[in-house]
């Protein structure tokens, strides 16, 4: 068992690196993020979402659901603890 | 935690900065929209003031919040944010699509109160958070 799951974690790491070489790069100015993306949240941003924090419209409101996630994230986090650490404590009644 | 860290100067210190940090992490959510801050950090400071609170006084501690009040605020935390999701659904958007909230004001003036809103449920959640950790952490018996 322990055996297949170390296969299992290799193959999906070797698949996750295969799928990044097809990203575009971080730096490259003419990647499609840079020229399509990134102008549309420093142009429109304060128009459209009406915070001039340019970091708040794009963590708030354009990838509004991908902290949602984080915050469940968090949330899960803090639950996993109080019930590992209150099943390790010994029961009183 | 059986006995607090605090001296007479701990003591008077926290008394007098204590405000100040909530004041602070209050002024860090409502602000976020134009300054560098947000829900996130907002709770972090919140969470770290009541935290420090706790680590001074130890069990004499006036205003502690228990295990079970941290575990409600952090649900409510992420609850507020899912429920602006669904409220959003509810009046015929997308989901977390706040310019449908019904706020009066021009659509970007009503996403940015949405915005507000989802950043009270972080901070709250992350608060929650935070101080559910170190009451486990100190093993505090209710």
């Amino acid at each position: 068992m322990k055996k297949v799951t170390i296969a299992v974690l290799f193959l999906l790491s070797f698949l996750f690196v295969f799928a990044s070489l097809d990203l575009a790069p971080t730096s490259d100015l003419n990647s499609p993020p840079s020229t399509h993306v990134s102008p549309r949240y420093i142009e429109m941003g304060y128009k459209e979402t009406g915070a001039l924090n340019m970091v708040t419209a794009v963590l708030a409101d354009y990838r509004g659901y991908d902290t949602l996630g984080e915050t469940t994230v968090i949330f899960t986090a803090g639950l996993a603890c109080l019930l590992i650490i209150e099943s390790r404590r010994k029961p009183k009644r | 935690m059986r006995q607090r860290y605090g001296s007479l100067i701990l003591d008077t210190t926290i008394r007098l900065l204590v405000p100040f940090y909530l004041i602070y992490g209050v002024y860090a959510l409502v602000h976020g929209h134009y300054s560098p801050g947000g829900g996130f950090q907002a709770g972090v400071v919140l969470g770290a003031s009541i935290i420090m609170v706790n680590m001074v006084q130890g069990d004499s501690v006036t205003w502690g919040v228990s295990k079970q009040t941290a575990v409600l605020v952090a649900s409510i935390g992420t609850f507020i944010y899912a429920g602006i999701g669904i409220a959003a659904m509810i009046w015929g958007g997308n989901y977390l699509d706040y310019g449908v909230l019904p706020f009066r004001g021009i659509e970007p003036e009503v996403r940015a109160l949405g915005t507000l809103g989802i950043e009270t449920g972080v901070t709250l959640g992350v608060a929650g958070t935070f101080i559910v950790i170190f009451n486990l952490l100190i093993g505090r018996e209710e």
